[in-house]
């Protein structure tokens, strides 16, 4: 057993729980977090994808206790005072889902592509980098269409603000 | 998952002396091979001993066409780092092919390496890079090192710090990934140096990676990606599993040789 503290969303938080705890499970069921999915659980589908220290991860695959003393980012944390962030409001825009199970993980993945990329990405890049994701209903066509609407967004935000 | 124990190294050292402690434990680095593996109890260590915190585990430095790059560290920040890129493109596309964003943002160099899984891309990169691998108590040639399917030359407890290797003149990978895993079904990784070329084959060999000579001998005598045509590969040498039989691998490697040496210019 161990107590694991670490910030998430900006919140710091500290739980007891098995060393063989999966993050994913923390989140879910210690903090109530139910945004990010568990999908395949052998680290494929990707729908359990948040952000450990500013990098994409898939929280199936990290115990809980790895990622003590970081700062994580879930789905729940990304919309700002309830206005949504530019990706999720590309994805309601494109329709960039169906069912929307593998939403929360297709999210957090572009928010980080997007970050790693600034300005430079294209189709070809978006579709190789979204190899870890998996989506079931949409063929992915208006995801891949979501993504680099709001790239091309947040690249018009970040020139207005230099 | 059975029930382990967590411990976080601050040094190697205390790495070193956690796993002494703990006779049926395992380090643990970026886990995404470990991870799964206990997930479906196929690995079942008593204690984790946690890398990731070790400052001195992580990183690339590259000092005129020498390169280190610590065991610690990502596959992300391998294809990622432009002073490698510029004296060896080839390890940073390798990087950049393995697993998804997500698992290079984990993954590591000496996990992947240490575990040598037949069809992961970091052995036939070391192999073909004549690379040298350093561990906490010695230094061991990667032709020494590679020593059987999931096998290596690593004692019990011993840990790889650290790989380095001279860049060559000119080096490429190909790989035919399996589309479901992202493994590689087979690839193949060229270098062209100064004393001649080396061929290495991941993915394909039934005892894991592997080097050709054959490759090696057409190549160093003319590099071109029609050398390898005139060539044999033996498929009695070669996996067969549910994605491919023997035959089809012999070809691959062919096919991914040609590959890797275009790749390569």
């Amino acid at each position: 057993m161990a107590k694991v503290t670490l910030t998430v969303n900006g919140r710091r938080v500290s739980e007891d729980c098995d060393d063989r705890m999966l993050l994913v499970h923390f989140i879910r069921d210690k903090l109530g977090l139910t945004g990010t999915h568990v999908g395949c659980d052998t680290t494929q589908c990707g729908t359990c994808v948040v952000h450990m220290d500013g990098r994409s991860v898939k929280s199936c695959s990290v115990l809980a206790v790895q990622a003590a003393g970081s700062d994580v980012t879930t789905i729940e944390g990304l919309a700002a005072q309830g206005d949504l962030h530019p990706v999720q409001a590309a994805f309601k825009e494109h329709h960039g889902l169906q069912c929307g199970f593998c939403t929360p993980g297709m999210v957090m993945t572009a928010v980080d592509m997007i970050h790693r990329h600034g300005g430079q990405l294209d189709e070809a890049t978006v579709r190789h980098e979204l190899e870890g994701n998996i989506c079931r209903c949409t063929g992915y066509h208006n995801i891949v269409k979501a993504v680099l609407a709001a790239n091309a967004d947040m690249q018009a935000g970040r020139e207005a603000a230099e | 998952m059975y029930a382990t124990s967590y411990h976080r190294a601050s040094s190697v050292e205390d790495a070193v002396k956690l796993r002494g402690e703990h006779e049926e434990g395992r380090y643990l680095s970026g886990g995404m091979t470990l991870i799964a593996t206990m997930k479906q109890r196929l690995a079942a260590p008593s204690d984790l001993i946690d890398l990731r915190h070790i400052p001195d585990l992580k990183g690339v430095s590259v000092d005129g066409r020498n390169v280190r790059i610590g065991a610690g560290t990502p596959h992300a920040d391998v294809a990622g780092s432009s002073m490698l890129r510029s004296v060896c493109p080839a390890i940073c596309a390798l990087a950049g092919m393995i697993g998804d964003p997500h698992v290079r943002h984990m993954g590591t160099i000496g996990g992947s390496i240490a575990n040598n899984d037949p069809a992961a891309d970091y052995p036939a990169a070391m192999l073909g890079l004549g690379a040298t691998i350093i561990t906490d108590r010695r230094w061991l040639a990667a032709d020494d090192f590679f020593t059987g399917m999931f096998e290596t030359a690593l004692e019990e407890g011993e840990m790889v710090t650290a790989v380095t290797f001279e860049a060559p003149e000119k080096a490429g990978y190909a790989k035919f990934a399996n589309p479901a895993s992202r493994y590689a079904l087979t690839g193949v990784f060229v270098a062209k140096r100064g004393d001649g070329v080396r061929v290495a084959v991941t993915g394909a060999g039934a005892d894991g990676v592997f080097r050709h000579a054959g490759m090696e001998a057409a190549l160093a005598e003319t590099w071109s990606p029609d050398s390898v045509a005139g060539t044999e590969v033996a498929p009695a040498d070669l996996l067969s599993d549910m994605h491919a039989s023997p035959d089809y691998r012999a070809n691959l490697v062919k096919v991914m040789a040609k590959r890797a040496v275009m790749a390569a210019g």
